[in-house]
């Protein structure tokens, strides 16, 4: 059931509290909060505010452009929408398998992505709230603040989103929107020096993503009961898995499990998503809200990404990873693991992976194979789904005779968690906000609830923008009872 | 002795420079933490004021302002007025914002048709209508290029601008030279 806090009675009796913009998150959003007498919250929504209509415009465009196109959704995953559209068109023209030298090649970029998008988002991000606290100095609490203090941790994070970038140059051509997945294959393959390379570091890399796995277990292990409750919801999980079960982020089926983790359905081939898969829209939001069909919009919801697949998955193919997936899923009982906290600790479970896979990946020859594509009969329609860095991520075209695009649908990893981001802000309303006056560091804990996501708010408004922070407190008659404003300085202050 | 002290270089006052990205995909900042390392060098330059990675929510006084992405709603109108009346340099950073880039392909249709497209006729909607809350912008019938709004000191075209030229622009910038790029850094794909 989703929250009861999700819509008010008598909004216009209530007190309004927005944070605006959300910030240290890919993207634009904003929340607000609805207080009702004693300060009570009442309703809390996390809306997305812009809108792009990709679905729209790329209507008209020949389907050879879509991996390129598509892909400035998002400069964050760019390869994620690369190679989910490369997939699609792969099936249009009619390629129903590729050869191993491009299937390789682009699981490699793949890994590269998923290991750069995931280092940004722990270093970057989000280790200011783990590192400093949540109520640390807003003016410290960011990535030069991290510098200034643990350079250490710092520079790893740097170098292990350099490395990240640095596979994707190589199987792409760009480290930002490159154009290595074409239908059917890729363009090219790589060279022996680049992965000598390549190889030169990754020895390193894992040795830098086994160290931010130990850190992040003893941010959780120090305030194990807090990390455990923070903003933790029950929900149902979705994810692909390979056919034997094992972890996957290229390629597999659908498989999506409940709190109790009992399949809701298992290795569905994800060209009949539309089965299983329907969204609601809600006027307050421009991101739509998905649901699995068969329980239906109230309690069908779901959450994707690292904390859904290692969930989900019955062991991962490497392994250091599969060792501390092991210990991960002990402290569930064997359970799901719910606490959305748990977030981070699953994604630096997977980081740890990419670096080990591209590691055994670089050893293999076919990566300098001459191979590079295969074609078939031109198909009318391709779907083509991949497990980007923040979960599974859907596109679908049609197109006509000529190969134009006449129809597209997109539903990004960050949607499919809308429902749970939202139901996870209410609970951390409940559990810290309720009956409180308002304060920064109260506020900032709503946004460290979704940060633990790492939504690209970028992909899912299919936008971007940053606005001022200004909190007001409004009374029922709409009169000014409560002001927060965030100076330059990053000073707060109560301005009435 | 004391004319080494005279000479000594005095510890210079670090710029201020904020960032924001307006209708694009981020890929501009991801790009300019594409300098890797370089970014121990570039804190020693430059202070962050509001940015994606700063929480700091409201542009001070600052020397240099970086815009990512075009103009799509009335939020992006705002935002960047706010930061031409802060910013002494504001730089139109990528295709987007020099141009407006990508998203302004929706320019060529109503943009009722492309929120009809996504809310009402897309694959699988339940409850089909289109969002209208207050709490979200206003959208622009057009997306339009940053020029178009307020005036721009420099253009930094790509998509997105390679780490290299963001660094060469930044160092010439602050360093008070003239800006300029050898012909990679203004080659595309």
């Amino acid at each position: 059931m989703p929250s009861a806090l999700e819509t008010a009675k008598n909004p216009e009796e209530m007190t309004r509290i927005v944070i605006d913009p959300l910030t240290r998150v890919e993207g634009h959003g904003k929340v607000t909060l609805l207080q009702g007498k004693n300060r009570n919250i009442r309703q809390a929504r996390l809306h997305i505010t812009e809108f792009r209509g990709f679905e729209k415009f790329i209507q008209g465009r020949p389907y050879w452009e879509l991996p390129v196109l598509v892909q400035r959704l998002c400069g964050i995953c760019p390869v994620s929408h690369h190679l989910a559209a490369a997939k699609a068109t792969d099936m249009i023209v009619g390629a129903s398998e590729l050869t191993p030298t491009a299937d390789k090649i682009r699981r490699l970029m793949h890994y590269g992505q998923t290991l750069q998008s995931h280092a940004l988002h722990f270093f970057h991000l989000c280790s200011p709230d783990l590192l400093f606290g949540f109520d640390d100095d807003v003016r410290h609490r960011n990535i030069v603040g991290v510098i200034e203090d643990s350079p250490e941790i710092a520079v790893q994070g740097v170098m292990l989103r350099k490395f990240g970038q640095e596979v994707i140059r190589i199987t792409s051509g760009k480290r930002i929107h490159g154009t290595g997945a074409i239908p059917g294959g890729v363009n090219k393959s790589l060279t022996k020096s680049e992965i000598r390379y390549l190889q030169d570091d990754v020895a390193q890399m894992i040795g830098w993503a086994q160290g931010a796995l130990e850190l992040v277990k003893k941010i959780f292990f120090e305030q194990y009961e807090y990390h455990l409750a923070f903003g933790s919801i029950e929900s149902n999980m979705m994810s692909l898995v390979r056919e034997d079960g094992a972890f996957e982020l290229y390629h597999g089926g659908l498989r999506a499990r409940d709190k109790e983790g009992n399949n809701i359905f298992d290795h569905v081939d994800y060209r009949n998503y539309e089965d299983y898969i329907r969204e609601s829209v809600k006027n307050w939001s421009y991101m739509k809200f998905p649901f699995i069909t068969s329980i239906g919009e109230e309690n069908g919801w779901y959450r994707v990404g690292p904390l859904a697949r290692i969930n989900n998955c019955d062991f991962i193919t490497t392994p250091l990873a599969e060792t501390a997936r092991a210990e991960f899923m002990a402290i569930g009982n064997g359970l799901p693991i719910q606490s959305t906290l748990g977030f981070h600790w699953a994604r630096l479970i997977e980081l740890l992976h990419c670096t080990e896979a591209i590691a055994e990946l670089l050893c293999d020859p076919d990566l300098i194979g001459n191979d590079l594509r295969n074609m078939g009969e031109l198909q009318c329609c391709g779907t083509g789904v991949i497990e980007a860095p923040r979960g599974t991520l859907f596109h679908h075209y049609e197109i006509n005779d000529d190969g134009i695009v006449e129809k597209a649908s997109l539903i990004v990893s960050t949607t499919n968690n809308n429902q749970a981001m939202n139901e996870s802000i209410r609970k951390v309303a409940n559990q810290y906000l309720d009956g409180n006056r308002l304060t920064e560091a109260l506020l900032n804990q709503v946004e460290v609830a979704i940060r633990a996501y790492d939504p690209c708010l970028s992909c899912a408004t299919h936008a971007i923008g940053k606005m001022p922070m200004e909190l007001n407190l409004l009374n029922e008659k709409d009169e000014l009872v409560d002001r927060l404003e965030k100076r330059v300085t990053g000073q707060i202050d109560r301005t009435i | 002795m004391i004319d080494a002290q005279m000479n000594a270089p005095e510890k210079k006052e670090k710029l201020i420079v904020a960032t924001a990205a307006l209708c694009g995909c981020f890929g501009c900042h991801m790009s300019l933490l594409d300098i890797d390392e370089r970014i121990l060098q570039l804190v020693e330059l430059v202070e962050f004021d509001r940015s994606p990675i700063t929480d700091i929510k409201t542009v001070g006084k600052c020397d240099i302002g970086l815009i990512e992405g075009g103009v799509a709603n009335a939020e992006n109108v705002e935002v960047l007025r706010e930061f031409r009346n802060n910013c002494d340099i504001l730089v139109a950073v990528g295709a987007c914002a020099v141009n407006g880039g990508v998203p302004a392909m929706r320019n060529q249709f109503d943009l009722k048709e492309c929120l009809e497209e996504v809310y009402i006729h897309g694959i699988g909607v339940e409850n089909p209508h289109i969002p209208n809350d207050v709490e979200i912008p206003l959208l622009l019938d057009k997306v339009h290029p940053i020029h178009e709004v307020v005036r721009v000191d420099y253009f930094l075209p790509g998509c997105p601008p390679s780490a290299d030229t963001f660094w060469t622009f930044l160092t010439d910038l602050i360093a008070g030279k003239e800006i300029s790029f050898p012909y990679s850094l203004i080659h595309y794909d």
